[in-house]
């Protein structure tokens, strides 16, 4: 469903993305894993349409359509979801209306009915159980003044109610209390299903204790320089990105 | 030079013609004050933005075109045609009045309390004159301000609302000023008086609107006396025509312990003028003024507001909020004066501006006078543009991209709608309000 061939993306004058390739399937769930600064961010918001992104090499294929062409809007119409690794506040807008304009929009476009409010209240207080968000946090602004952890489930709360094709979450896990951690969790595997793919971006292991993913690719100056199944995850954590690093340029050495 | 006697000379002819059809009707008192008004608009003239108090905003439009005197069109209207500027439905007592003039057909004015006038400013010269006269007679501001002086001259009618005191108006009060199309281009000067006795409660919302399109002048002065612990809840709803000139002049003087709140609402005009000055004339008295103007095209809105602390023990609190888009202007002037004894005075004043388009400006100046030496003035402007993150946040959920800015616009201006209490008011701004932002965006 997303293919993404020799990806070379720079952001200020500053190349990021030294060319990624990655393909990912309905049903998977991909893990990237990286060091701060090794692009993973650009990675994400290079998917969603962020301005300011710039693509000078390579291609990204969404669902047989050219991804880097489409309006950010159009990108979630069609099934893409970012979870935002800093949530925006956005004072005088309620959550509530924020949420059912955008569900309507999205379902507008793949040609459903438009929900009233009283059937978004219900279907949205269903979602909300899933990422335990209190209802009172509905009537509030988009994200202002919510704690960390409440901006993140608010992320998890809204692609249950988008209900994506592709999620790209991005540090998601950042941040988070050990308790925090394990409902933002427990929301992801609740959506995980045999239709949707995820990619869970993330600095730490962590989060794959609770989520765990079918792939995990490590990405280091803007390429992936590993991937692997689930156990690359722990061998991370025990050696470290510099470990993983050190094992590659060993092998290159070998290899030459 | 020329173009400004010749628009007088305008003036002076239809002046003249003025006071010749007043024949037998001509009040000997209240003819002196208008004779003395138009007097003194001949001395101070129209002025030029090298007038202090005009520095941003060119009249020169105005003064080019030699306007006449509006003609009511009574008898041609009915309630249906009027209803998209209705503010309260049926609940409301609403009085409209079409090119200045009082059209009682077009009006509802429902049983009232006891000792309530709710009447035209014509039908109030006779019936109510001992309430009206002082009011009028002690009212020199046509002194220093050109366009008061211009309305006082060609006063004829408008609305005049009494409110004896200790009595509460549970409905609001709407004053619907219409302008029609007029064979030429026509200048009309309601005046409004309204008087709120003490421990006394109302809502009065003024709305000024073009039936249709087409450059008229519609020079308004609304009187608001607050008595002592009386609370006044005023709205203005400026929705002229495109082409309309407007100038607007809202003079308050407040009691002890009276609560004036003003939420001034300007979306229409070409070139807009809308002074509001408030006296807080006695101790512990409360204002606030909230302001909202939306602009686009070449429109040009401007603000004065100027709030005089004579007493101690007062509080004013100010917001106002600008949109302008293309090549439209805003000037905001925000005055507030300290007087010596006006001990532990607390002011705030805001300006907030939000332009969505290079071409949009927006002048903005706070003018403070503080003469007292125990007291907490603060003020503040702001300038920007719509937020990019906050605006791929929502085209990222899937939100299109001018329903995103016009979302967001509109979040801008809610905090003053939230400011405003009726509910059916409210939600009426509301709906005019995102209307006009959908179509601009």
């Amino acid at each position: 469903m997303l293919d993404i061939i020799d990806l070379h993306a720079s952001v200020d004058g500053n190349q990021i993305l030294h060319g990624i390739n990655l393909s990912v399937h309905p049903g998977e769930v991909h893990a990237i894993m990286g060091p701060n600064g090794s692009g993973k961010s650009t990675l994400a918001k290079v998917l969603a349409g962020r301005e300011g992104y710039i693509v000078s090499c390579g291609t990204v294929t969404y669902a047989g359509d050219d991804l880097l062409t489409m309006l950010p809007e159009d990108r979630a119409r069609k099934g893409i979801f970012l979870g935002f690794q800093y949530p925006v506040e956005i004072p005088g807008v309620s959550n509530m209306y924020f949420l059912k304009t955008a569900l309507n929009s999205i379902r507008k476009y793949n040609g459903l009915e438009e929900m009233d409010a009283m059937d978004f209240l219900v279907y949205a207080k269903e979602k909300m159980k899933l990422v335990e968000m209190d209802e009172s946090l509905m009537n509030r602004a988009v994200n202002e003044g919510f704690s960390g952890g409440e901006k993140k489930r608010n992320e998890v709360f809204q692609m249950a109610v988008l209900e994506p094709k592709l999620a790209i979450l991005d540090e998601t896990d950042s941040g988070l209390d050990i308790d925090a951690l394990q409902v933002v969790a427990k929301g992801v595997n609740a959506l995980r299903r045999f239709d949707r793919a995820m990619i869970l971006v993330t600095h730490y292991q962590r989060l794959l204790n609770y989520v765990v993913p079918d792939y995990v690719h490590v990405l280091v100056n803007g390429r992936i320089v590993k991937s692997g199944g689930k156990d690359l995850a722990l061998e991370l954590e025990k050696k470290g990105y510099t470990g993983i690093e050190d094992d590659l340029t060993r092998q290159q050495a070998v290899n030459s | 030079m020329s173009e400004l006697l010749q628009e007088k000379n305008a003036y002076s002819a239809a002046f003249a013609q003025f006071e010749r059809r007043l024949n037998g009707k001509k009040n000997v008192w209240l003819h002196e004050i208008r004779k003395a008004a138009f007097q003194r608009f001949d001395e101070l003239g129209f002025p030029t933005m090298r007038d202090e108090d005009w520095r941003f905003t060119d009249v020169a439009p105005i003064v080019k075109i030699p306007f006449q005197p509006a003609i009511s069109v009574p008898g041609l209207l009915t309630i249906s045609d009027i209803s998209r500027f209705t503010v309260c439905e049926a609940r409301c007592t609403q009085m409209v009045f079409l090119n200045g003039t009082y059209s009682e057909s077009l009006s509802t004015v429902k049983y009232l309390p006891k000792g309530v006038q709710i009447i035209s400013f014509a039908a109030a010269l006779d019936k109510s004159r001992d309430l009206v006269e002082p009011l009028i007679t002690g009212s020199i501001s046509y002194r220093e301000n050109v366009f008061t002086a211009l309305n006082t001259a060609f006063m004829a009618d408008g609305a005049f609302v009494y409110i004896p005191s200790g009595t509460v108006l549970k409905e609001p009060v709407h004053l619907l000023f219409l302008s029609t199309s007029q064979p030429e281009p026509a200048i009309s000067v309601p005046r409004t008086l309204i008087v709120v006795e003490d421990n006394s409660q109302v809502s009065i919302v003024e709305s000024y609107a073009g039936l249709h399109k087409g450059l008229y002048f519609s020079n308004s002065v609304t009187e608001i006396h607050a008595g002592a612990n009386s609370l006044v809840d005023h709205y203005k709803l400026q929705r002229e025509s495109e082409e309309a000139f407007h100038v607007a002049t809202t003079r308050v003087s407040q009691g002890r312990d009276s609560t004036y709140t003003s939420h001034s609402l300007s979306l229409g005009g070409s070139l807009v003028r809308s002074n509001i000055n408030v006296l807080l004339d006695g101790a512990g008295a409360a204002c606030e003024l909230n302001g909202l103007y939306v602009a686009k095209g070449r429109q040009h809105v401007d603000n004065h507001t100027a709030i005089d602390h004579a007493k101690p023990n007062c509080s004013s609190r100010e917001l106002y909020k600008g949109i302008l888009d293309d090549a439209s202007s805003a000037v905001f002037n925000g005055r507030i004066v300290v007087r010596r004894d006006a001990q532990k005075t607390n002011a705030r004043q805001t300006n907030k501006n939000l332009l969505l388009s290079k071409n949009a400006s927006i002048n903005t100046t706070p003018q403070l006078e503080i003469l007292a030496d125990d007291v907490k003035c603060t003020h503040g402007a702001t300038i920007g543009q719509l937020n990019e993150e906050e605006l791929f946040y929502l085209r990222s959920r899937g939100i299109e991209n001018n329903a995103a800015k016009t979302l967001l616009t509109y979040a801008f201006a809610s905090e003053l709608l939230a400011a405003v209490k009726i509910k059916p008011i409210q939600c009426q701004i509301d709906l005019v309000l995102l209307n006009r932002l959908s179509r601009t965006l």
